[in-house]
């Protein structure tokens, strides 16, 4: 077999140094090693990278350009198709997607595509790239997308370069749904979130903030005013461990903690007037992805020791590797099989231990890994921090305000395979669909949405 | 024409109590007896829930009554007509609900006043016999006395030092009032924790269904963050979207007062920092 050339090694700051602060862990690449890496590419015929892709990005062609040095190029490739690289290339688990589906995966070296993407957007910014905007010819047709999340993103950014006149309702006061409130600047800063808004406006999309559709608005108010209603609210209610003491302070679900620190900025409390607790022994539950963010965030937050407690083991967690990798080289501590029963606080009502009952793993339940069961073993741990990161449930307003729109038995709204929802002019997508996805899953169904509404208006 | 959170009128209307309308048409037009905003006072500034006291569809405004005590409070507090906040979103939280009852005794506390007041004016139009007490530290903090005896059948009004109406709590006048065998269909309450605590516990006593707003602390408002959550008959609930009205009987009133506590070192470190 022939000897193929290695991956780059993504730059990353050393994490004595990281941990200080919120500021990016993983460094863009330099033109010589993107352009490097770039040339690693077999430019296969039939490229099995983009099927990994749910936004369907041209990735051999992008990759050609960038090892051509024509950055710019590049850049209009990946806006084709998808509308904020600049975050894709951050934030997407692009090992489970492109790079996965890449043939030289199978001889362990994928192309770094997510590095390139991020250099390419972030090289574009840099250079002050102006964007291309089409000039599509007016359909004097209007689409309301409720939530400014990634699924919503793409809904816009898709319809308004069609010729809709596209208005985004989002409750909050800032843009960008899980991008903003969820995801920590160290991974995602909000300046690039910002940029990334910026091109939809530049699209002519326009927001409306503190509109919470369902309170503020009703379904059948907009469905008289709009041709068609994208729904792209998420997953953003929490799951509640529903065990005594669950309300002691300083117990957080992650999305307070998050919402807290990302969106309201708490870490630069008091210029913010948002505060945030977080004590020295903290103890987070939960090993997916969101888990990993609230443990490194209370970290750089100045706790002493983080841990994640997790009912199953090392191989089970769902978290990305690379964010796993990261939070061990952090100083995070692990402790697995144990799921919390019981909570203590003291006088105060401020949160002290945690009661542990240690788990084994049985046989596989219906996710397909091994069911953890408890052993009737107990063991108290100290904490004063607790952040709750076990999970998402979509968010209920909609649905619960929306008369005749379907959802099953987990608060989902039930879609066919276009995104329709079963109430008319009415579409979904994102995690108010699928439930807890990933960010370009999300973006994926606003692409599939965008279609459907498409050919659907276009009919009338 | 104003523009969207352009403040039309910040009065005073007794010491560090401002009464304040904002132009939100859309809030004006959704909103429903017991709902709340949330607002931000700048870029940087908190997201804090206040009661929607009045609005007018028409006009586009929704009227706030507030004690200036946070940082959000006194920084709003500040501002003048002409002036906008950063951001108001509703109205959130369910209605409260409104049917004839047949008599409805109203407790308010403070700006708890105010923030009864709509509820009790959907009552009485709903032609219920209305029971009003209202109370106050003193005299020169009570408010809400006329928009209140205009919706009451009987008002009564308590302040703690006795310079006003009768000397005592809120919660005296209740007991009183429910001793007097009358027939109370349903209490409702709004004011500090501690009075709505008390009020659910007299209640109790007399097996009379009472309704209480909760103030829980809010970040988000619509459901996301968990902030707001309060046991309420053994579950926990969201304040926001589960609320903010609970039966006062089936409040952990204990963990809510203990959750109120939650930030107050930062509250003060705050004020103190930033000179408010």
């Amino acid at each position: 077999m022939a000897k193929v050339k290695p991956r780059v090694k993504i730059p990353k700051r050393p994490p004595e140094e990281r941990i200080k602060d919120f500021n990016e862990v993983a460094l863009t690449l330099s033109e010589e090693q993107a352009i490097s890496e770039a040339s690693r590419c077999l430019q296969c015929k039939n490229p099995t990278c983009v099927k990994g892709c749910p936004v369907g990005i041209e990735i051999p062609k992008f990759i050609k350009y960038v090892k051509e040095g024509e950055f710019e190029k590049a850049y209009r490739v990946l806006k084709e198709k998808c509308p904020i690289p600049a975050i894709t290339g951050r934030v997407c688990p692009q090992e489970k997607q492109c790079e996965k589906g890449c043939v030289l995966a199978k001889l362990g070296q994928p192309i770094a595509i997510g590095a390139l993407e991020r250099f390419v957007a972030d090289w574009a910014r840099e250079h002050g790239i102006e964007e291309e905007l089409p000039e599509a010819k007016p359909t004097g047709k209007k689409v309301a997308v409720v939530g400014s999340g990634p699924a919503s993103i793409v809904v816009a950014a898709d319809l308004a370069k069609l010729g809709y006149e596209v208005n985004v309702f989002e409750a909050l006061h800032i843009p960008g749904g899980v991008l903003v409130y969820g995801i920590p600047e160290y991974r995602l800063p909000k300046y690039i979130v910002r940029g990334e808004i910026d091109y939809l406006r530049k699209l002519g999309v326009s927001f409306d903030f503190g509109i919470l559709v369902g309170r503020t608005i009703a379904m059948s108010e907009l469905l008289e005013d709009y041709d068609a209603v994208f729904v792209g609210t998420g997953a953003g209610h929490p799951r509640l461990l529903r065990v005594p003491g669950e309300n002691y302070n300083y117990i957080y679900t992650a999305n307070e903690f998050l919402v807290r620190i990302n969106l309201m900025r708490a870490f630069m409390f008091p210029e913010y007037d948002t505060p945030v607790h977080v004590g020295e022994r903290v103890a987070v539950i939960g090993a997916g992805n969101t888990a990993m963010d609230a443990a490194r965030t209370a970290l750089r937050m100045g706790a002493k020791e983080v841990y994640i407690l997790y009912r199953r083991t090392e191989a089970e967690m769902p978290a990305r590797r690379e964010e796993i990798e990261n939070a061990k080289e952090e100083g995070i501590k692990f402790v697995f099989l144990v799921q919390p029963v019981e909570f203590f606080g003291d006088k105060n009502g401020n949160v002290t231990a945690v009661k542990l009952m240690k788990m084994k793993l049985g046989p596989p339940d219906q996710s397909g890994r091994p069911r953890p069961i408890p052993t009737g073993e107990t063991v108290t741990f100290e904490a004063d921090t607790i952040i709750n990161a076990i999970g998402f449930v979509p968010n209920p307003i909609v649905p619960r305000t929306t008369p005749g729109l379907k959802v099953d038995k987990r608060g989902r709204i039930i879609v066919d395979e276009e995104g329709r929802t079963s109430l008319g002019r009415v579409y979904a997508g994102g995690d108010i669909v699928i439930g807890e996805g990933t960010v370009i899953e999300a973006m994926g169904w606003g692409r599939i949405a965008s279609k459907a509404i498409h050919k659907d208006l276009s009919k009338l | 024409m104003y523009s969207k959170y352009q403040i039309l009128k910040n009065s005073e209307l007794a010491p560090k109590i401002k009464e304040m309308d904002v132009y939100v048409p859309f809030i004006a037009k959704a909103a429903k007896p017991g709902q709340f905003v949330i607002v931000m006072a700048d870029e940087k500034g908190e997201r804090i829930p206040l009661t929607l006291v009045d609005w007018d569809d028409e006009e586009g405004w929704i009227r706030l009554v507030f004690l200036e005590i946070g940082v959000t409070t006194i920084k709003i507090g500040k501002k003048k007509a002409g002036d906008r906040l950063f951001y108001v979103a509703g109205p959130l939280g369910n209605p409260s609900h409104i049917e004839n009852y047949g008599t409805v005794l109203m407790v308010g506390g403070g700006v708890g006043v105010p923030a009864l007041y709509p509820i009790a004016r959907a009552l009485k139009k709903a032609g219920n016999y209305i029971i009003s007490i209202i109370g106050a530290k003193s005299a020169n903090l009570l408010v809400y006395e006329n928009e209140m005896r205009k919706v009451s059948d009987e008002l009564y009004i308590t302040t703690d030092d006795g310079s006003k109406g009768f000397k005592g709590f809120t919660t005296d006048m209740l007991k009183k009032l429910l001793e007097e065998d009358r027939k109370i269909d349903v209490v409702w309450a709004i004011g500090p924790a501690i009075m709505m605590k008390v009020c659910s516990a007299v209640t109790r006593n007399y097996g009379v269904k009472t309704i209480v707003s909760l103030n829980s602390l809010m970040v988000c408002g619509m459901g996301m963050c968990g902030a707001c959550r309060i046991t309420v008959g053994g579950e926990t609930k969201f304040t926001c979207v589960d609320g903010p009205e609970f039966d006062g009987h089936l409040v952990d009133w204990n963990e809510l007062l203990l959750r109120l506590n939650m930030y107050r070192k930062e509250e003060e470190y705050a004020l103190k920092i930033k000179k408010l």
